[in-house]
């Protein structure tokens, strides 16, 4: 329970952070927190009570143990390092623009008037 | 004023998504439809002990061989936008060098960041872990390298090189198993051996170890540009 409440908690900062701040670094982090808080939400969706993780071990062979959903976390799985490179695009276009227009400010740059 | 406005409007969506979501899906509660399947048939089917390894690598193999291809692009996205003519490229005249300690440290630490991430992406069919999470791990000693040696630059063509051979192996053992043994890409047609032993799971340690070649290069040359940019300072300015 305490996870959907801090997933969505996550994703709430990360659109504050994406509509209130005016720094492009700050937005960027923003959309990481969106990321994390999504991906919290696809796990914890798929929690069982009392569950374990999906991995047939020689501690759990031939037991009846309940096991949490394997889908969400295979979703996750390559959804992180995916998040990763795509915050390290971002990183990269914010560099180009503090390089053309010398500020990180999005309301003087010219073309991203709000 | 339209800036408050429209937050009051995302804060309003969130908190109906809020509870919505918490009448739709309550935590905790058993709904699984497709993972109840591949929890019965898995040591069967692949033969693999972790279920999440068998899910994204045989089930849903090719969805993953997509999400390589989104990491790839992605990095070639960085090396696009730091490309930086090599005639234009300035060295720092002065060299500014972390202290002795970050120097030696790294030195000792790096092959052991290496040996854990090849254990993490070796294991990935037995245990939590795999190519993804095992290429992450040996990018970040590269980062290690970078922030102990800057001036020092990796060899970027032996990187591309390590990154098209084991984006070749991904592939040609999918059109391998299609062409040859089964009726789809990426067919399993190794034996699958005994469960939880190091060699079972038949192609898909083959393949996780490729993965994690694939991610650690495609990580430590976006680690590369970044660090370059910073340094190199080539270009105009």
């Amino acid at each position: 329970m305490i996870y959907y409440v801090g997933a969505f908690l996550l994703i709430a900062i990360g659109i504050y952070a994406i509509i209130i701040k005016k720094n492009l670094i700050k937005i960027l982090i923003g959309l990481d927190l969106i990321a994390s808080g999504t991906n919290l939400l696809i796990v914890s969706i798929g929690y069982v009570k009392g569950g374990t993780a999906p991995i047939f071990s020689p501690a759990v062979l031939g037991k009846a143990v309940k096991m949490v959903d394997p889908v969400p976390q295979a979703l996750t799985l390559t959804a992180i390092v995916i998040g990763a490179s795509e915050v390290a695009l971002a990183a990269a276009f914010v560099v180009l623009l503090y390089r053309h227009y010398g500020t990180l400010d999005i309301k003087k740059i010219r073309s991203l008037k709000w | 004023m339209i800036r408050k406005i429209t937050y009051g409007i995302f804060l309003g969506i969130i908190v109906a998504a809020l509870i919505l979501f918490f009448a739709a899906f309550p935590f905790g509660k058993n709904k699984m439809a497709v993972g109840k399947y591949y929890l019965q048939n898995d040591i069967k089917q692949t033969g693999a002990a972790n279920v999440v390894t068998a899910v994204t690598l045989d089930y849903r193999g090719f969805d993953t061989l997509g999400e390589v291809s989104v990491l790839f692009a992605a990095a070639a996205g960085v090396a696009i936008l730091f490309y930086v003519l090599e005639e234009d490229k300035k060295k720092r005249e002065k060299q500014v060098y972390p202290n002795f300690i970050v120097r030696v440290g790294s030195r000792i630490i790096f092959p052991f960041i290496l040996l854990f991430g090849s254990y993490i992406f070796i294991h990935g069919h037995l245990t939590p872990g795999g190519g993804f999470q095992g290429g992450a791990i040996i990018a970040s000693g590269f980062l290690l390298l970078y922030l102990a040696y800057p001036g020092e630059r990796v060899n970027r063509n032996k990187l591309a090189i390590a990154e098209g051979l084991a984006g070749l192996v991904f592939v040609g053992l999918g059109l391998f198993g299609l062409l040859t043994k089964g009726n789809s890409f990426l067919f399993n047609f190794l034996p699958k051996g005994e469960l939880n032993m190091i060699f079972s799971a038949g192609i898909l340690p083959i393949i996780y170890i490729a993965i994690g070649f694939k991610v650690a290069s495609e990580f430590a040359g976006i680690v590369d540009d970044m660090m370059c940019e910073a340094i190199c300072a080539g270009g105009e300015k």
